[in-house]
C-alpha cells in the first residue's frame, strides 16, 4: 500500500468512552433466540482458539487440548470442531502432531510473550522459530512501553518485522489493551498493527487484566471497518481473555455481526482466545438440542 | 415675568442609542392633569414599533455578549447618571402634581432599584443554576440565560420608579428591551432614555416610545420578533389582547400589576427569572 | 474419530450453515445474508387489556355522562385494542369538580412529607407494574418493546421517585420564598410517550400539592388508565388524580374550564398556541411543551462512530416521533462523505417491525394520520428536489412502518428542513465553519433540543452557548433524567419540566 495511504498516527482519532460504552449496551439488548441462537453458539465454537499458555504446560496437556479442538464432544461428533488450539512455540510441533489431517491450525505465540520485554532480534528468532516448527498462525505482543511512550514507529516497524518473518504464517498483533488502558490508544495500535500487516489484531495475552471487554472489541472492530473502507483489505479481529461463557460470545458475535456485517461472521476473520468458554459453549448447545439444562460434569475439562 | 426666558425640551422618542421623533411626525399634548400645557410628546405609530424591534434584536448579542460583571457595571452607571440628574427628575415628576417630597422618593427608591438589580447581574446563575445529579454517565448542569427581545407596557403611575423597576430585571441579564410609556405620563420615561444614553448602555438595549396605546399595543403585543412581554398596565382589556397575541409565537408573557410601586416585593430576582429561559446541558464523562 | 479429521474444513468451520459473502470489490459492508436473529417476541400473555375503559373520577372508574366510546387502535396490526371513553364537557366538569374537592379538603391539608409518601408508591407501583405497563405500552402506541422496557417506564416510575422526595423540601427550592400550591392543574399529554409524559405532569404538580385532571392522546390511553388503577391501589385520596379520556375536543373543555388553574400541554406547536390564545385573560398558569426541529451539529473533530450512534439515537428513537429529535443533521464539509456513509451503514442494522420483538429497533409509526404525514413529507422532500436515502430493511405487510429515511442535497428553505415530521426522517446539511452552523441551527421559530459533536471543550461552550435551545446534548443525545430540566425556547414552548426547575410551573409565592 502507499505510503499516503497511511495516517499519521502521531493524530488521535477522538473516541467517546461513555458512547462506546452505551452502544456496546444497546448491542447487548440483542435477543438471540431458537435457531439464530443455536447456529451462533456453533459458529462460536468453531471461532475458538483453545489456548494453553502457561509454565507448567506439557506435551500431554497440549495432546489433550487438541483432542478436545477435534472433537469438542464426542457424542455429537457432527459439532465443528475449534478453529485453532493456541500454545507456546516449544509446543507447537507437538500439537502440530497431534493435530495432523484436520483442520484444526496450530497458533503460537512469540514475541517474548507475554511482556515483549525483548530485543528484536530475539523477537525475531522467536517467531522464526515458531514458525519452523510448524504453526500456521503467530500471535505476537506489541511493545507497550513504547506504545506509551509515543514511539508509534517503533511499534509500526517492530510489526512490519515480525511479519516479514512469519511467512506464510497469519500474524495477530496482541495490543495488549489492558496496558493502553484509553480506547484512543487501542485505537491508534489498531490502525498502527493493521497499516503494518497485521492479518489479525488481538486484544489479549491473558496475563493482565482486564483482558477482553467488549468496548475496546467494538473500538478495533471499528478500526477494521475503517481500514477496511479505506484500503479494501480484510482484517480479522481477536478478543482473548475472560470470555467464559456462551452467553458473553454470543455478545461478542453480535458485536461483530451489526459493525463489520457478515464476512466477518466466520473463523478466517474472527476469533475468540479462550480455553473455558468451549465447554460453556457445549453445554449451551446441548441444552439447546435437547431441552435440558446441562452440568458441567458430563464435559471433559480439558 | 421671568428675567429669562426658558429654553424648553422637545420629547422624542429613544431608538437605537439615537432620540428620533415618530416617523410619523406626529405628536400629542402632555397636560398636568389641568389642561396646562407641559410638552408635546411623540405620538408613535406602529412603524415606530417596528423599528425598536429591530433596534432592539440588532442590540441582544452585543448586550447578552458582555460579562454579567460589566452588565452589572453598566446598571450601576445608570444609578450614578441618574443620581447627578436628580434635580431634573424631582422637578419632571412634580409638573405632574406630584409634591417634591413624592418626587424625590421616588427618584431615591428608582435609583436604589437600579443598585438592587445591578447586583444580580452575577449571582443570578449561581443562586438559580444547577448541576444535576443524572443517573448515568454524564455531567448535567442547567443556567438561566436571557430569553431575548422583551416588550414592556408601563403604568401610567410613578412615572419613572415603574419604568425603571421594569426595565432593570429585563436588561440585568442580557435582554434587550421596547418599552411603551404611559400615555399619559411619558415623559420621565423619555428623560430617563438620557440618562441610559449617557450611562454606556449600548443604544438599542432599551428603546423607549410614547403615543396612544391603541395606536401601538396591537403591534407590539403581536411582532413575532418579541420573546416576551411584561405587562403593568391595569388596563384588563390589554392584558388579555397580549396573551392572545403572544400566542402567535408563543411569547412568555408576564402580567405585573403592582399596587404600590414603592414596595420592596418589586426587588425580587424572580421577575429577572421570568426573562430568562433554562438551558440544560449534558456531556459524558469519561476518559 | 477418523471421520472427523477427514472434513473439510470448510464444512467444520461452518458447520454447515452457507458460508458469509465475501468481500466485493466495492468494499461494501453487507449486515443481512448471514445469521438472522430469530424472532424475540416479548411475551404479552399475562398483560390484560380490558375490552371497555371508562373515565377515572374521584377514584372511580365511570361511564362517561354522553355514554359515547372511542377506540383505540394497535399501529402495528391496524386492529382494534380497546374502547375508551370519550370525555364531553360533563364529564370535565365531574373530574374538575372532584379534582377541586381533593385540593380542598385533603390534598392541600396533609403534610408535604405524607404527600411524598403517597407520590413514592405510586413510584413503586409503577415498577412492580412495569412489565405490563412497558408492553401495554408498545402495544397501543407502536413503539419498540427495548425503548418502553428500558426507557419510558423506568423513567415514569424515577420521575415519580425524584419528585416525591421534593414534596417535603418545597421551601428549600425558592430561596427567600415560600411556595404555596395553585390548586387544579388540566393535563393534556401527547401519544408519544404516553405513561412518560403522565409521569413528567402529575410527579411534580402532586408534589407541590396541586390535584389534577389529566387527559391522554386519544391514540394511547391504556397506560394512563393503568396508572389510575395504580392510583387506586396505592390508596391515594379519591379526586387528587382524575383521568378523563377523550380527543381535542375533551382537551379544550378541559382548558377551557373555569375552575382550571393551571394547564400544562404537551404536544404540537399549533395546538400549543391555540391554548395560550384560549387562556388569554383568565390569569392561568400555563406551560407548554411544544414542537421541535432539532439541529444535530457534527463537527470534524468529533467522536465520528460515537456521533453517528447519536444521530441515530437522535432521530430513530421512537420512530423519531420526539419533540426534541435532532431531525437536521448539520456536518462539517470535510467528514459529510464519511459521516454519511457510516450513517448509511448504520441505518442498515436497524431492524424494523413488530414493536413487541425484542429486537425491534424501529416500531410502528403511532398512528394512520402520522403515517400518512410522513410518507406526504417524503414526497415533498422528493418534489423539493431532495435526495432520498431509505435502508434496505423488510418492514411488516400490515400496520403503519416506515423506513429510516436520510434526505441529502437539502437547503435551509426547504420544507422537510423548516418543519416538524415527527418521523424517522433526517435531513442534512453541511456547513464550514462554527459560524455557520450557529447560524443555520438558529434559523428556525423552535428551540428545543440540539446536539453538539466535537472533542475540544472550548468549541463545544461556545456553540452550546449560542444555540438557543433549552437542552444542549454535547457528545450525545436524546438522554432524559428526572433531575434535568427540559424545555424549549422560542416556539418550542414555555416553562420547563423535570428537576428543580420543573416544580415551578406548579406553585405561588
Amino acid at each position: 500500500m502507499s505510503v499516503s495511504v497511511i495516517q499519521d498516527f502521531n493524530q488521535t482519532i477522538p473516541i467517546d468512552q461513555v458512547g462506546v460504552e452505551e452502544r456496546v449496551s444497546r448491542l447487548n439488548k440483542r435477543s438471540i433466540k431458537k435457531e439464530s441462537k443455536l447456529q451462533a453458539l456453533k459458529l462460536a465454537l468453531s471461532m475458538i482458539d483453545h489456548t494453553t499458555l502457561e509454565g507448567k504446560d506439557s506435551k500431554g496437556k497440549v495432546i489433550q487440548l487438541c483432542s478436545k479442538a477435534k472433537m469438542p464432544y464426542a457424542p455429537m461428533p457432527d459439532l465443528p470442531s475449534v478453529a485453532a488450539v493456541c500454545v507456546y512455540p516449544n509446543m507447537v510441533a507437538t500439537a502440530k502432531k497431534a493435530l495432523r489431517d484436520t483442520a484444526v491450525k496450530v497458533a503460537s505465540v512469540a514475541t517474548a510473550f507475554p511482556s515483549g520485554m525483548a530485543q528484536l532480534g530475539i523477537k525475531l528468532d522467536d517467531t522464526r522459530y515458531a514458525v519452523s516448527e510448524g504453526a500456521d498462525e503467530i500471535d505476537m505482543v506489541i511493545s507497550r512501553g513504547e506504545f506509551l511512550k509515543g514511539n508509534y514507529t517503533f511499534i509500526f516497524d517492530e510489526i512490519a518485522a515480525i511479519k516479514e518473518v512469519c511467512g506464510e504464517a497469519h500474524l495477530k498483533v496482541i495490543l495488549e489493551t489492558g496496558e493502553l488502558e484509553t480506547l484512543e490508544n487501542v485505537r491508534k495500535a489498531s490502525d498502527i498493527a493493521m497499516y503494518a500487516g497485521a492479518d489479525f489484531i488481538k486484544t489479549s495475552t491473558g496475563k493482565i487484566s482486564p483482558a477482553a471487554t467488549q468496548p475496546v472489541t467494538l473500538v478495533m472492530l471499528e478500526a477494521i471497518r475503517d481500514f477496511y473502507r479505506k484500503t479494501g483489505t480484510m482484517v480479522g479481529m481477536k478478543p482473548a481473555g475472560g470470555i467464559r461463557k456462551a452467553k458473553e460470545a454470543l455478545q461478542y458475535l453480535v458485536l461483530v455481526r451489526e459493525t463489520l456485517g457478515s464476512a466477518w461472521l466466520s473463523p478466517d476473520w474472527f476469533r475468540f482466545g479462550a480455553s473455558s468458554l468451549t465447554n460453556d459453549l457445549l453445554m449451551q448447545i446441548v441444552k439447546q438440542e435437547t431441552g435440558v439444562y446441562q452440568s458441567i460434569n458430563y464435559f471433559s475439562n480439558d | 415675568m421671568a428675567d429669562r426666558i426658558e429654553v424648553l425640551k422637545t420629547y422624542k422618542t429613544y431608538v437605537g442609542g439615537k432620540f428620533p421623533r415618530s416617523e410619523s411626525d406626529r405628536t400629542y399634548r402632555i397636560t398636568d392633569g389641568k389642561d396646562n400645557h407641559i410638552a408635546n410628546a411623540c405620538r408613535c405609530s406602529r412603524k415606530d414599533v417596528r423599528d425598536a424591534v429591530l433596534a432592539s434584536r440588532s442590540a441582544f448579542g452585543g448586550w447578552y455578549a458582555r460579562t454579567a460583571y460589566n452588565r452589572g457595571q453598566v446598571l450601576y452607571r445608570i444609578a450614578e447618571m441618574l443620581e447627578g440628574r436628580k434635580d431634573q427628575f424631582v422637578n419632571e415628576l412634580k409638573l405632574s402634581g406630584v409634591k417634591q417630597k413624592v418626587a424625590l422618593n421616588e427618584v431615591h427608591t428608582a435609583i436604589d432599584r437600579l443598585i438592587y438589580f445591578a447586583g444580580w447581574t452575577d449571582k443570578i446563575s449561581q443562586v438559580f443554576g444547577t448541576v444535576n445529579p443524572v443517573a448515568s454517565a454524564h455531567f448535567n448542569f442547567s443556567s438561566p440565560d436571557a430569553t431575548g427581545v422583551v416588550g414592556i407596557i408601563a403604568p401610567d403611575e410613578h412615572p419613572l420608579l415603574s419604568v425603571i423597576s421594569l426595565i432593570a430585571p429585563v436588561i440585568a441579564t442580557g435582554n434587550t428591551c421596547v418599552l411603551l410609556a404611559s400615555e399619559t405620563n411619558p415623559l420621565p420615561a423619555v428623560s430617563f432614555g438620557e440618562v441610559l444614553h449617557a450611562s454606556d448602555v449600548p443604544g438599542g438595549v432599551v428603546n423607549i416610545l410614547t403615543g396612544y396605546r391603541n395606536e401601538t399595543v396591537e403591534t407590539l403585543t403581536s411582532h413575532k420578533d418579541i420573546n416576551a412581554l411584561l405587562l403593568a398596565s391595569r388596563d384588563i382589556e390589554t392584558g388579555k389582547l397580549a396573551d392572545e397575541n403572544a400566542s402567535l409565537s408563543v411569547k412568555r408573557v408576564v402580567q405585573y400589576r403592582a399596587e404600590d410601586w414603592f414596595s420592596g416585593e418589586h426587588e425580587n430576582p424572580y421577575l429577572v427569572l421570568e426573562f430568562m429561559e433554562t438551558k440544560t446541558t449534558w456531556h459524558p464523562v469519561g476518559a | 474419530m477418523s471421520d472427523i479429521n477427514t472434513k473439510e474444513p470448510i464444512d467444520k468451520a461452518n458447520n454447515g450453515s452457507p458460508k458469509p459473502t465475501s468481500p466485493n470489490a466495492d468494499r461494501k459492508l453487507d449486515f443481512a445474508s448471514f445469521w438472522e436473529y430469530s424472532p424475540a417476541p416479548e411475551n404479552s400473555d399475562h398483560v390484560e387489556i380490558d375490552e371497555r375503559y371508562n373515565h377515572f373520577i374521584n377514584g372511580e372508574f365511570v361511564e362517561p355522562v354522553k355514554g359515547r366510546y372511542m377506540k383505540s387502535i394497535n399501529p402495528a396490526n391496524e386492529e382494534v385494542l380497546c374502547e375508551f371513553a370519550e370525555g364531553t364537557s360533563e364529564d370535565v366538569d365531574r373530574a374538575v369538580k372532584a379534582a377541586r374537592k381533593a385540593y380542598e379538603k385533603t390534598w392541600s391539608k396533609i403534610s408535604g412529607k405524607e404527600r411524598g409518601k403517597y407520590i413514592f408508591r405510586l413510584a413503586r407501583i409503577i415498577q412492580e407494574r412495569a412489565r405490563e405497563l412497558a408492553i401495554t405500552e408498545t402495544i397501543d402506541g407502536g413503539k419498540p418493546i427495548r425503548e418502553s422496557r428500558d426507557v419510558d417506564v423506568p423513567l415514569a416510575a424515577a420521575h415519580f421517585f425524584y419528585y416525591a422526595g421534593w414534596a417535603d423540601k418545597l421551601n428549600y427550592a425558592f430561596p427567600g420564598r415560600k411556595p404555596k400550591s395553585i390548586g387544579v392543574c388540566g393535563q393534556i399529554i401527547p401519544w408519544n410517550f404516553p405513561i412518560l409524559m403522565l409521569a413528567w405532569k402529575i410527579a411534580p404538580a402532586l408534589a407541590t400539592g396541586n390535584t389534577v385532571v389529566l387527559k391522554p392522546a386519544e391514540s394511547t390511553p391504556v397506560t394512563a388508565l393503568k396508572f389510575a388503577e395504580i392510583c387506586r391501589d396505592a390508596g391515594l385520596p379519591a379526586g387528587v388524580v382524575n383521568i378523563v379520556t377523550g380527543a381535542g375536543t375533551t382537551g379544550s373543555e378541559i382548558v377551557n374550564h373555569p375552575d382550571v388553574n393551571k394547564i400544562a400541554f404537551t404536544g404540537s406547536t399549533i395546538v400549543g398556541k391555540i391554548i395560550q390564545k384560549s387562556v388569554a385573560g383568565t390569569g392561568k398558569k400555563i406551560t407548554l411543551e411544544l414542537g421541535g426541529k432539532g439541529p444535530n451539529i457534527v463537527f470534524e473533530d468529533a467522536p465520528l462512530d460515537q456521533a453517528v450512534e447519536g444521530i441515530v439515537n437522535a432521530i430513530f428513537f421512537n420512530q423519531g416521533h420526539v419533540c426534541c429529535a435532532g431531525s437536521r443533521l448539520l456536518v462539517q464539509e470535510g467528514i459529510a462523505d464519511r459521516l454519511i456513509q457510516k450513517l448509511k451503514d448504520r441505518m442498515e442494522t436497524l431492524i424494523v417491525g413488530d414493536p413487541l420483538d425484542k429486537n425491534t429497533d424501529i416500531g410502528a409509526i403511532n398512528s394512520k394520520a402520522q403515517y400518512d404525514r410522513i410518507l406526504e413529507y417524503l414526497d415533498i422532500g422528493v418534489n423539493e428536489g431532495a435526495e432520498m436515502y431509505q435502508s434496505s430493511c423488510s418492514i411488516p405487510d400490515n400496520g403503519y412502518f416506515c423506513r429510516p429515511t436520510i434526505f441529502t442535497n437539502v437547503s435551509q428553505s426547504n420544507r422537510i428542513v423548516q418543519e416538524e415530521i415527527f418521523g424517522p426522517v433526517l435531513t442534512i446539511q453541511t456547513f464550514r465553519t462554527p459560524e455557520e452552523a450557529i447560524e443555520k441551527a438558529n434559523n428556525t421559530p423552535y428551540g428545543l433540543a440540539s446536539g453538539v459533536w466535537t472533542d475540544k471543550g472550548s468549541k463545544i461552550f461556545k456553540v452550546g452557548q449560542a444555540v438557543r435551545s433549552g437542552v444542549i446534548w454535547s457528545n450525545t443525545y436524546n438522554k432524559f433524567d428526572p433531575t434535568s430540566p427540559f424545555g424549549g425556547y422560542k416556539e418550542s414552548g414555555i416553562g420547563r419540566e423535570g428537576g428543580l426547575h420543573g416544580l415551578y410551573p406548579y406553585i405561588k409565592f
